[in-house]
């Protein structure tokens, strides 16, 4: 049974972060959320850490849909995490 | 079902007028938004835009989903670009059909403003002194996507 999410980072998020994705191991136990997820991303990275948190208006989706930091992450799920759309 | 198309292709305008044009006997109004990338005196040379595919393609189609059911259209259609584009290359199409103009018209308004800040596309801009940054996201576009609430 698969423990993980897939955490994906696009535009100008992924080229602070480095990489285009993660495999991230979800803790046992109590719900997780985004935020949590961004806390475990972010321990014992002070450079990724500091990337979030000058992100400004970071957005989060959860399997293609746009959520929000509340949100509950389960084993599986791909979150990604971008900047504000600027499309058209 | 709106016509929901992700490319780093050129679109071919006329093409994609006639089907929405001949959806239809009822159709009694075609509206077209393009978008094109934009010489700002600035040195800007060209516009890559990244996407988040398969999230893509479903936020469109539910944009398109919601302008049918609003707008009573008889047909949409959102042609996306992606990739490097020139100058004065086009970006994306929108195009919707309804019964009468206004429908029409507001149903393109809606989608342009819609899909600017809320499909995932992220654009960069590269200069001709190779100079190179993304695009922040304006506050009017989000205004603008607001005023559809």
């Amino acid at each position: 049974m698969t423990v993980e999410v897939t955490v994906l980072y696009f535009a100008s998020l992924r080229e602070q972060v480095g990489r285009e994705q993660d495999k991230v191991a979800l803790p046992s136990g109590d719900a997780v959320s985004v935020h949590d997820l961004l806390g475990i991303v972010t321990h014992n990275n002070a450079e990724v850490k500091a990337v979030f948190e000058n992100m400004p208006r970071l957005r989060v989706a959860i399997n293609q849909a746009l959520a929000t930091f509340d949100d509950v992450v389960k084993p599986g799920d791909e979150v990604a995490f971008f900047p504000p759309m600027t499309g058209g | 079902m709106p016509r929901i198309v992700v490319t780093s292709d050129r679109f071919d305008v006329g093409q994609e007028t006639a089907r929405l044009s001949g959806l239809s006997a009822g159709v009694g109004g075609l509206s077209l938004f393009i978008g094109q990338v934009r010489g700002q005196g600035d040195g800007l040379e060209s516009l890559t835009l990244e996407h988040y595919p398969g999230m893509t393609e479903a936020i469109l189609g539910q944009l398109g989903q919601e302008a049918v059911e609003r707008f009573q259209l008889l047909g949409c259609t959102i042609i996306h670009r992606v990739g490097t584009m020139t100058v004065g290359e086009p970006i994306v199409f929108v195009g919707s059909a309804a019964g009468h103009r206004g429908e029409a018209l507001q149903a393109t308004a809606f989608l342009i403003d819609r899909l600017k800040t809320g499909a995932p596309f992220w654009k960069r801009e590269q200069f001709a002194d190779g100079r190179s940054a993304w695009v922040d996201a304006k506050a009017a576009d989000d205004k603008a996507a607001a005023a559809w609430d």
